[in-house]
């Protein structure tokens, strides 16, 4: 699969993907979109890339073991969880806002962590699959 | 707000599972995260019970989103109980894993995976909402497919097949249940659901959801005739998987038959009659199973069954000190079983086999292990007065009250063969003069082991047997706490009342 065009796109494509995948995740809260779907999208971008490239060269550009996005990705998403409890004495998972919304983003609250938290998680049990299949393969 | 307290067992064991994936590459680490995450949910589960049982029963909705459209979180005496042994058996295998499994297991997410397991019991155990429970369920299976699977050896695999194939067809069933309560009554809130299935006229539709859950939960908790996959399984993990497997996974299944049939479906005649003798034949099933094996292992896992039956029987029964007696029996053996799982372990560790016939002289290598390994053995039949003894004696009571001399004479039969059963065990296992039997290369025996590993292995055997004994003679505590249960139980307005804030 390493054509040169393939591998031209891929350049162009690995980030429109991820900004695509970003919009859809903050798109989610009241429409469709969100956390999975976004974090799908921007396995979609590495494994394109992967398939272009090599896993070896996706690899380096990672850096990190997308494995550990699973810990991470559920760190935020339970801290998103936690927040009410600590911030306004509110039952577990509450959705907290911050009054303002922001320019661009939108409404800020808890669960827009929480879905960042699913999105991250999403990335790395995809890429982790999808990796180990490639290597045994 | 103190209802915090309810969801704390739940997150302390996520954050748990969260530091363990985060420290994946260092087995060393894990270890003490593991280790000193179990005894902060030992104390968590403590703090939680000593509110429930000073407070009463407290919720927390989720999100705050008001009952019964949000996901309530319930802790009643019965589920703050099965916390706290979820903890107390939780923190003994935790240790006993370390002290055991092959550092290749561990490598591959053994303790992450295991406090994954603990996280979705705890909230079986708290949550008030029906579909929430399946989901839980879910996690609970997952997780469990890992640890039976981990290390990939073929007796493994084998037995994992046959424990995946079953355990989702009883999800499947749950989750058809469920479909048909939602459509009957709109609700899956737990308490909502008590309320609109009592004004529901169609009773016949009723009855079969029922059926529906009794087959999906009979499954799990292997009542009688869906009990095969059982001991066809649970010998093949390492004994601290079966440890947890034995000790708490098959009573999930018992919690969640015990809470649907005091709270949603109520009153009904000939479901109760149905349950009484599907736990008659469990108890002599169970029994007659265990007659016939040679593995140690495997006759734990027949046992078991054998003794689902008698949880089966109090819920049957269906009177408060019935109930209370099944509860008591909960509590007695989800301890003495994930300790007779590793005992087995042990008496591997000295031997290197599990078959009775080639087992023996364990007594006069290690007289003072062999009188600690007779604790959970002793514990089990129930002679007076360890800690099985108090919770037969409520049941046949009760069977006596309502003049079922079958049920009786199942449940002696069951408790007769459980003692010939474990005498067998002490003659062939401790008593007998030891086989020569050809060493393993390479295998660690116990001999062989470091101080530490020694008593990493039996600290835990050790910690639990002393939970037997208080069992046995603090039986008026425990008898206080059944009989709490079993009234919050029989009298489910109050659980309503908590939920739904009328």
């Amino acid at each position: 699969m390493k054509t040169i065009i393939l591998r031209t796109a891929s350049d162009y494509l690995l980030p429109l993907l991820l900004l695509f995948s970003i919009f859809i995740l903050l798109r989610g809260h009241y429409l469709p979109g969100g956390g999975f779907v976004g974090g799908l999208i921007a396995s979609i971008a590495f494994v394109l890339h992967a398939f272009a490239n090599g896993l070896e060269n996706t690899k380096t550009l990672l850096r990190l073991h997308p494995g550990y996005l699973m810990p991470l990705g559920l760190l935020v998403a339970a801290l998103a969880g936690l927040s009410p409890i600590f911030i306004e004495n509110l039952p577990f998972m509450t959705g907290i806002w911050f009054q303002e919304p922001l320019p661009v983003i939108g409404m800020i609250g808890s669960a827009l962590f929480f879905d960042i938290g699913v999105y991250l998680v999403v990335i790395g049990v995809s890429l982790t699959i999808i990796f180990t299949i490639t290597e045994s393969a | 707000m103190i209802q915090h307290i309810v969801l704390y067992p739940i997150i302390v064991q996520l954050l748990l599972a969260i530091l363990l994936l985060f420290s994946w590459n260092s087995v060393k680490i894990q270890k003490y995260i593991s280790a000193g995450g179990s005894i902060i949910s030992l104390l968590v589960a403590i703090g939680l019970m000593i509110t429930v049982w000073n407070e009463g029963t407290l919720t927390i909705q989720a999100g705050g989103w008001k009952a019964p459209f949000g996901i309530t979180f319930v802790a009643d005496a019965f589920a703050a109980t099965m916390v706290l042994l979820t903890a107390i058996s939780g923190i003994a295998v935790s240790f006993f894993t370390v002290g055991t499994i092959l550092k290749a297991r561990l490598k591959f997410g053994f303790l992450p995976v295991l406090h994954f397991l603990f996280l979705g019991l705890n909230g079986a155990f708290l949550t008030g909402d029906i579909f929430n429970l399946y989901v839980w369920f879910e996690i609970i299976i997952i997780s469990s497919f890992v640890l039976i699977t981990l290390g990939g050896e073929k007796k493994q695999i084998e037995g994992a097949v046959k424990y995946f194939t079953l355990n989702i067809f009883a999800s499947i069933i749950f989750l058809t249940a469920i479909a048909v309560l939602y459509g009957l009554t709109g609700s899956l809130n737990m308490a909502d659901l008590a309320l609109k299935i009592a004004a529901l006229e169609n009773r016949g539709l009723v009855e079969v959801t029922a059926i529906l859950f009794l087959i999906g939960f009979g499954i799990k908790a292997a009542i009688f005739p869906l009990y095969f996959w059982l001991p066809a399984s649970y010998h093949t993990p390492p004994p601290a998987v079966s440890a947890v497997f034995g000790g708490l996974l098959t009573k999930v299944g018992v919690y969640a038959l015990i809470r649907v049939f005091t709270l949603i479906f109520v009153g009904d005649a000939f479901l109760e009659n149905i349950i009484l003798v599907l736990a008659g034949f469990t108890m002599v099933a169970g029994a007659l199973g265990a007659l016939a094996q040679n593995n140690i292992a495997k006759v734990f896992s027949y046992l078991i069954i054998c003794h689902i039956g008698y949880m089966i029987l109090g819920l049957g029964l269906y009177t408060e000190a019935a109930i209370a007696g099944a509860i008591f029996y909960i509590i007695h053996d989800i301890v003495v079983k994930t300790n007779l799982f590793m005992v087995s372990g042990l008496i591997y560790r000295i031997k290197g086999t599990y078959s009775m016939r080639d087992l023996g002289g364990i007594y006069a290598k290690y007289p003072l292990l062999s009188l600690l390994m007779i604790v959970p053995l002793f514990s089990l039949v129930g002679i007076p007065p360890f800690s099985g003894f108090w919770p037969k004696l409520s049941l046949i009571t009760e069977s006596f009250k309502i003049d079922n001399y079958w049920l009786i004479a199942a449940l002696l039969f069951g408790t007769f063969i459980t003692l010939f059963v474990v005498a067998r065990i002490w003659a062939e296992v401790f008593w007998k003069k030891g086989k020569k039997i050809p060493e393993i290369q390479n295998f660690r025996y116990f001999h062989l082991l470091k101080i530490e590993k020694k008593i990493e292995i039996i600290g835990p055997i050790v910690f639990l047997a002393i939970i037997s004994l208080y069992i046995g003679f603090g039986a008026e505590n425990i008898q206080q706490l059944a009989m709490r249960v079993g009234e919050e139980l029989m009298n489910n307005e109050n659980y309503i009342q908590a939920v739904l804030g009328k």
